[in-house]
């Protein structure tokens, strides 16, 4: 089937099998490896992207079904040289480790603040519960969307 | 090394500093294998047994053979390849039995993974079921299966291990110190309880995958996600008998470890299929279920610890017998069961002690290193054994911790004495219990409970570990300087998030004198570029390898100064040197830049001096010793990082659901190198711990089949789960010869997390859980005082696993 979309700004057309998931598609078909597949099944949110607005797992979306879509990618995020607001909040609060989860959690994140530009920690807890993260045990993550949305201090190391 | 450096006389060492490989993780420039593609690349898939024991009778490749894009099969039977890390019993792809459920029995590469899946499914094996052997205990009955009756024929590493043949026992590790029988007898009270947790998975975000290419005149090329280059290159070698510059492994970003990828994975058969296909590159990227079934897991543990304590409550006396699940293979199995063994008794002080580790062969997926290498296992039933003894005796567990732990003058397990320099756990654990209060309820905890009707319990962890490696075991950095007087450093070590890297980048800017933006750490590792490191493991990276890029920025430093001594015509020791130029003390204006000397100065008349700049930093683990093979004692232990967790929890008694409302761990890390990083490892680590001890476990069914190989099944901790309050410290004990004064602490924070958690329950309500992970329903039937239900255990076919029932009471004999 043929399929029509948008991504990152950028218009895309391409033929593509029925059984084919948006994941692989964007990796495979348009080259857009940043974002990451870590299960293939809906359960871990390393594949989610921005489709029209919501932040879905793309492993769960078939490619013909984002046709006439809407995508957003980690790599849609920054512009030109400068990280945007999400990415530099995260750079200061090392809330990336391995980085796998990464592209994934900024995704989430976006989706976060763009319903909800003071989200409470609860909500921020809530929003990237379907993205695991193994490496960072997401305190720091957590804490760079606080500082991103009421300023909050970076949390610290005490020496005793 | 520069150990007692004041703070105010460190520019980098010490205070925050920007990751520099975040910007290509946040923009999904970073490249991982699992994104890769290369020219002609071939897809592989596996045919995997559906059985935990079976002897393979037939493989029917025909129909596979003929389907569309496939370019090659492998069966066992094609290839006669062993490969292994201390013992080599393992095939490629299971020849003549399969030992595990989901292990690989046929392979296939195709054009696409669809086309490779479709081949692998059409592939037809006739098995004949055996009878398996699934749980460890029952393995060393004298009439259990063999899970590898060949034992006696495979090669292995003598110095450390011991294989028994004849019986399922791959490794026997024992230490004997002091006389255990007359401390036994002075003892006034004599505790004995049996402890267990099952096999759990690491799960790295990004599944184990490799591309390998096996070229003409048998030239290997080999990506994969893993932790250690030299360690894939060397093994792969050995097994199939190739020099070691045919052979060059790359890895480029690691989505996850955690010691999974520790050793060799699917290099050999992506290489073996790349063969068979012409020398196209093979990639093979596991999928969550293969990542469970397939692929390495944590070992289980049963552990008995009988504890003999005096009137005033210090130990006397320790017997301890550690029972490893190693699944169907060794692999790093056999070396957790070592270096388990010679820290078996956590930081404490045992005078009199036997330890008696053993590896057992069982027919599940196999066991490796992961993150704390046994420690997080057995220090779950250390420190869940000394908050038991505690309590029979009637002495708070605070204290009789504090009583027992080691400090200066100590002699540990294996006869290392405890140097003031060594660490500090006391403190580790006094901070950790006043953090939280511990031993009473603040004023908003009363209120708490007054309002909730749960109630609040505190307890604390304590911990201790050493890299688990081999005594002379070595790494080395080479620092480059740029033609603009920047630098590049390459090391073999891997950061696959760990800010190993960040760190050195702090430690090698320190040491030049350079700002921070001048110094570049290499991302990619590259056998054929990089030099050797032996594996990212242990937490040993940031003290051998910053032990090492010191020594290589002052090698370059030096012959920075020689270059720059004969254009000045000045002695060296009359040079000094800032971020850009060397120059005379006496006269600063007269000076030579690095920039003009980094590829070679030339004089004005055209003559050239010196020539690139290069600086090489070699270190090798000192003073270590292999351990007597009867009693265990010897030198193991290049440092030990110390420390505790202090846990509050509230848990409602009747339904036995619970809330972690406070976490604090405490380190002593001799040096925080950077403390954003620390911070890091601290809260993953200790998250990942938690994991373990609130819902992670393999869950096999009488025939040894995993029912959990997925997320939904065996979930991992979310945001969610995060506890309430979580809070870091460290203690900074200078350690004498680590990197200006640091040891490691990585795997550190996972451990004791479980008993800290077991602790607090206990507190709060009684309950004396001996099994990990603590589910809400563990807690309600230990307080019903109800069996465990152990279905996180298999019930092998021929008896049951649990420990004996006289093991479950404490057994106490008051003698006084
Ligand atoms: S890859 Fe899509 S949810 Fe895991
Ligand atoms: S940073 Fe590794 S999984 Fe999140």
């Amino acid at each position: 089937m043929r399929v029509k979309l948008v991504v990152n700004g950028q218009n895309y057309e391409r033929d593509c099998p029925e059984h084919k998931t948006l994941l692989k598609f964007i990796r495979e078909d348009l080259g857009l490896a940043g974002t990451k597949e870590g299960c293939g099944m809906g359960e871990c949110g390393a594949c989610t992207i921005i489709m029209n607005g919501r932040a879905v797992n793309s492993c769960m979306v078939l490619a013909v079904e984002a046709d006439g879509a809407n995508i957003q990618t980690i790599e849609g995020e920054a512009s030109g040289a400068s990280l945007s607001d999400i990415q530099k909040a995260f750079e200061k609060h090392h809330a990336v480790q391995c980085g796998f989860c990464t592209p994934g959690m900024v995704m989430s994140v976006k989706e976060l603040l763009s319903d909800n530009p003071k989200p409470s920690e609860a909500q921020i807890k809530e929003a990237i519960e379907g993205n695991f993260c193994r490496c960072t045990g997401y305190t720091q993550i957590i804490e760079a969307v606080q500082d991103l949305t009421g300023g909050k201090e970076k949390g610290g190391l005490d020496r005793v | 090394m520069f150990e007692n450096m004041d703070s105010a006389n460190l520019k980098f060492v010490g205070k925050e500093a920007d990751r520099p490989d975040l910007v290509e993780k946040l923009t999904g420039e970073a490249t991982f294998v699992s994104d890769m593609i290369l020219p002609g690349m071939l897809y592989a898939q596996l045919k995997k047994s559906p059985h935990a024991r079976a002897k393979i009778k037939k493989i029917d490749t025909g129909k596979a053979a003929k389907m569309p894009g496939v370019r090659a099969i492998l069966t066992g039977e094609e290839l006669d390849i062993h490969i292994g890390l201390y013992i080599v019993d393992k095939y490629i792809l299971a020849k003549g039995e399969v030992r595990h459920y989901g292990e690989a029995v046929a392979a296939v590469a195709a054009d696409s993974p669809e086309e490779a899946r479709a081949a692998a499914d059409a592939i037809e094996v006739d098995y004949e079921l055996l009878p398996p052997v699934l749980h460890h205990m029952d393995a060393l009955k004298p009439d259990a299966p063999l899970v590898h009756p060949e034992l006696g024929k495979y090669s292995y590493v003598k110095a450390a291990f011991s294989p028994q043949p004849g019986t399922n026992i791959a490794n026997i590790t024992k230490i004997r110190k002091g006389d255990i029988e007359k401390g036994f007898e002075e003892s006034a009270y004599i505790v004995e309880r049996e402890y267990s947790c099952p096999s759990v998975q690491h799960v790295p975000m990004e599944t184990h995958v490799a591309i390998a290419q096996w070229g003409f005149g048998d030239k290997v090329n080999i990506w994969t996600s893993a932790q250690s280059p030299f360690t894939v290159r060397n093994l792969f070698c050995m097994a199939f008998g190739l020099s070691h510059n045919q052979v060059r492994v790359q890895i480029p970003y690691v989505g996850g470890g955690f010691g999974g990828k520790a050793g060799i994975g699917v290099e050999p058969l992506c290489a073996v299929l790349s063969k068979k296909a012409g020398g196209r590159p093979v990639k093979f990227q596991a999928s969550r279920e293969e990542e469970f079934s397939l692929l390495p897991c944590r070992c289980a543990l049963n552990y008995r610890i009988k504890t003999g304590v005096s009137e005033e409550g210090k130990i006397l006396a320790q017997k301890m017998e550690m029972f490893w699940d190693s699944g169907a293979y060794a692999d790093y199995a056999v070396n957790v069961t070592r270096a388990s063994g010679y820290s078996a008794s956590g930081p404490y002080e045992i005078p009199n002690a036997t330890v008696d580790a053993y590896t057992i062969y069982t027919n599940k997926p196999y066991g490796t290193a992961y993150r704390g290498f046994g420690h997080v296992e057995f220090h779950w039933a250390i420190e869940r054994h000394m908050e038991l003894v505690a309590t029979a005796i009637g002495l708070d567990p605070l204290l009789f911790r504090l009583k027992n732990a080691l400090r200066p003058g100590s002699k540990t397990l294996t006869g290392e004495t405890i140097l003031p320099s060594t660490g500090n756990v006391v403190k580790c654990i006094e901070e950790a219990a006043r953090r939280i209060h511990y031993g009473e309820l603040t004023k908003e905890e009363k209120e708490r409970e007054a309002r909730t009707g749960w109630k609040i319990g505190k307890g604390v962890g304590a911990l201790q570990k050493a890299p688990a490696m081999p005594s002379f075991t070595a790494t080395a950095v080479v620092l480059k300087m740029n033609e603009n007087g920047t630098v590049i450093a390459n090391l073999a070590l891997t950061d696959y998030g760990q800010g190993t890297y960040t760190s050195l980048r702090q430690i090698i800017a320190e040491r030049l004198g350079f700002p921070l933006e001048k110094v570049k750490i290499a991302f990619e590792s590259d056998t054929d570029r990089d030099p050797y490191d032996w594996q990212t493991v242990a937490s040993k990276g940031l003290f051998l390898s910053g032990n090492a890029a010191i020594l290589a920025a002052e090698d370059l430093l030096e012959k920075a100064y020689a270059v720059a001594a004969e254009i000045l015509r000045a002695n060296p020791r009359d040079l000094a040197h800032d971020g850009d130029r060397i120059y005379l003390k006496h006269k600063p204006e007269e000076g030579v830049s690095f920039a003009s000397i980094a590829i070679g100065y030339a004089f004005p008349n055209g003559n050239g001096i010196g020539g690139p700049l290069i600086g090489v930093g070699r270190y090798i683990a000192q003073g270590l010793s292999n351990l007597d093979k009867e009693s265990g004692q010897g030198h193991p232990a290049v440092d030990w990082t110390y420390g505790a967790h202090g846990m509050v929890v509230e848990v409602n008694e009747e339904s036995g659901e619970y809330h972690v409302l406070h976490v604090v761990s405490v380190y002593d890390v001799g040096k925080a190198i950077n403390p954003d990083m620390v911070r890091g490892q601290a809260i993953g680590g200790m998250m990942q711990g938690l994991g373990t001890a609130i819902c992670e476990g393999y869950i096999y069914d009488k025939d040894g089949h995993l029912l959990n190989p997925n997320f939904t099944d065996n979930k991992i901790p979310t945001a969610k789960d995060l506890p309430m309050k979580v809070e870091c410290a460290v203690v900074e004990t200078p350690q004498i010869d680590g990197p200006y004064g640091a040891r490691g602490v990585a795997e550190h924070s996972m451990i004791s997390v479980a008993a800290a958690l077991g602790n607090a329950v206990q507190k709060a309500t009684g309950a004396e859980i001996t099994h990990m992970p603590i589910r809400f329903e563990d807690v309600w039937r230990a307080l019903q005082d109800k069996e465990p239900i152990d279905n996180w255990i298999t019930k092998s076919p021929i008896g049951s696993c649990r420990s004996a029932p006289e093991m479950r009471p404490g057994i106490i004999r008051n003698k006084g």
